[in-house]
């Protein structure tokens, strides 16, 4: 009897899981290979051609001006917004850590900007950001002006090679409250003995943070390095916010869209879809290794 | 020690400048939207309102609320769906392994990552071929990408729950079903929560699959926003006003619900 019964919770159990599985297995990798093969072939207008092309449409991407822009920028942003996000959100994170009052209201507010949408942030940030001069100036530069700091003016987004900088600006705004609630999730978890072992010893702060706290936290590091990463490569909606559809602020994201719905290039659009995944995939995969290696060993 | 105590509230400093910076984006949409008509200038954008007015929020209320109403339509039944999924997958996941269980669990959680530019050709031809048009799609869409988070986060919180909670249930002769009913579905909440509140914030403020699988009629907020914002019939005043009428849901989530938001950011953190 009640072995029937656990048979028949085995097949239950498959029997309920097996649509999550077989959507993940279509919808995520059978579109994947789906897109696989449109990258490899002629498609281009409204109807779906599948003549084979080879590589064409990749070879065909990296001699592309446009293409090489898209990657310049992609640097650009992720460098600036990875490493802004990761210093001000351990510098932020050291200092709520110190037990000062008010510590829960400062950590709401460093964090709020996560739960809004990239749309809203780039609708306000186009009119912070706005590089209008003169009579006309606004936004920050305005702010600047009226503060007596006119040298901290600039054309931000506008500002030739460096624009998409700006947008990585905001982009900080949004995630650093986020990876200083990473921090300080790591900072507490690490036993106050150690703080206190390295205090007798005469340890200053600085040098408990740089020499014991900075080492331990390094799989935080790893976490946000990543996380920010993938999120950089993927970035779309904020520049399209900010900026609209501009070649100067280009990116793969912005690129496969156009290419796709407006020119109709599905291969090519197919293919920098597969690009994206692949860097993506080089980032994502060691670490989804990585971690559930340590949740086994737990 | 005096020494320490001065150091540490010198601290309040960058604390309070960095909030001002956070702040930034925040005081200008607020001052702005209380703004009256005659008021707006860019010149003056810094300048708090001369009394509180609604011309900027009931003319981009006007605007909007159809894509509002849309977005709620949209997001509701994708979050319901969606958790309810991934509460089930948890537990089987979790609980109940099947062979092969932990080999299939690195293929869900990759999913997670994945640029949706990399199945968003397949996934409109899927659904022109299908007939599913409009907010239905978008629904469909979320609840399917939705899976791999929501049953991340499901199955960590029912793998850190003792085996023996099941085992005495099981002795007793509790079916599958009737253990995650009675026993994990009751204490499930914290992970509802965590989920909802996830799930329904991501839809809310998807724009890509949103602007790819809508018309104008079922266009969500965020697309609404988005194209009001690069009209150039529409001020600046009102593009302020619809922001923060799309802002609020998630933001007031966030303020009440704040503490379970952070929990599910830092347990599920894997995710970005």
């Amino acid at each position: 009897m009640l072995k029937i019964f656990r048979d028949r919770d085995r097949y239950l159990s498959i029997i309920l899981v097996a649509p999550s599985i077989l959507a993940v297995l279509i919808f995520i990798y059978g579109f994947i290979a789906w897109s696989i093969r449109v990258s490899l072939s002629k498609w281009k207008g409204l109807n779906p051609d599948y003549t084979w092309n080879g590589l064409d449409n990749y070879i065909g991407l990296f001699s592309d001006p446009r293409f090489h822009v898209d990657i310049r920028n992609t640097l650009i942003f992720t460098s600036v917004f990875v490493i802004g996000s990761i210093v001000l959100g351990f510098l932020l994170a050291i200092m709520l850590d110190q037990g000062l009052k008010g510590e829960s209201f400062f950590r709401s507010l460093f964090l709020f900007p996560m739960a809004i949408s990239y749309i809203v942030t780039g609708v306000v940030w186009r009119w912070l950001m706005n590089p209008a001069t003169g009579s006309r100036t606004s936004g920050l530069n305005l702010l600047f002006s009226n503060l007596n700091l006119d040298f901290l003016q600039n054309a931000w987004h506008t500002t030739p090679t460096w624009g998409i900088a700006a947008i990585a600006l905001a982009a900080i705004w949004q995630m650093s409250g986020y990876t200083m609630a990473l921090y300080l999730a790591g900072l507490r978890a690490i036993p106050g003995e150690l703080r206190e072992a390295a205090q007798i010893d005469g340890a200053t702060e600085l040098q408990i943070y740089r020499y014991i706290m900075l080492p331990l936290l390094s799989p935080v590091t790893l976490s946000a390095l990543i996380i920010l990463g993938h999120m950089s490569l993927k970035v779309f909606d904020l520049i399209v916010a900010v900026a609209g559809k501009q070649l100067p602020l280009d990116v793969p994201a912005i690129y496969m869209w156009q290419t796709t719905f407006d020119g109709l290039f599905y291969g090519r659009g197919a293919a920098i879809g597969i690009l994206l995944l692949l860097s993506v995939a080089v980032l994502i995969i060691p670490y989804i290794r990585y971690t559930l290696k340590t949740e086994t060993q737990q | 020690m005096n020494i320490r105590l001065l150091n540490k509230n010198l601290l309040y400093i960058p604390l309070v400048f960095m909030a001002i910076f956070y702040l930034i984006p925040m005081y200008i949409m607020l001052v702005t939207g209380f703004k009256s008509f005659a008021e707006v200038d860019l010149k003056t954008m810094w300048n708090l309102p001369n009394g509180i007015h609604f011309d900027n929020y009931i003319e981009a209320f006007s605007k909007l609320s159809p894509s509002l109403w849309n977005s709620f339509l949209m997001v509701i039944p994708a979050t319901l769906i969606s958790s309810a999924l991934g509460s089930l997958n948890g537990f089987i996941l979790a609980k109940w392994k099947f062979r092969g269980a932990d080999f299939i669990f690195p293929f869900i959680l990759f999913g997670m990552f994945i640029p949706y530019q990399s199945i968003i050709i397949p996934l409109v031809q899927f659904m022109s071929a299908a007939g599913i048009k409009g907010l239905a799609g978008l629904v469909m869409a979320h609840v399917i990408y939705g899976i791999p988070i929501t049953t991340l986060t499901f199955r960590n919180y029912y793998a850190s729950l003792p085996q023996e909670l099941l085992e005495a249930a099981k002795i007793d002769g509790a079916s599958m079903l009737g253990i995650y009913r009675h026993i994990l579905l009751p204490i499930s909440a914290p992970s509802f929560v965590v989920v909802l509140i996830w799930q329904f914030t991501s839809a809310w403020n998807d724009f890509l699959f949103a602007v790819i699988l809508t018309g104008n009629k079922q266009w969500p907020i965020t697309v609404a926003l988005n194209n009001m914002a690069g009209s150039q019939i529409i001020s600046w005043n009102v593009q302020m006003a619809g922001s923060l009428l799309a802002a609020l849901p998630p933001l007031l989530i966030y303020i009440f619900l704040g503490r379970y938001f952070l929990r599910g950011l830092l347990a599920g953190s894997l995710k970005g």
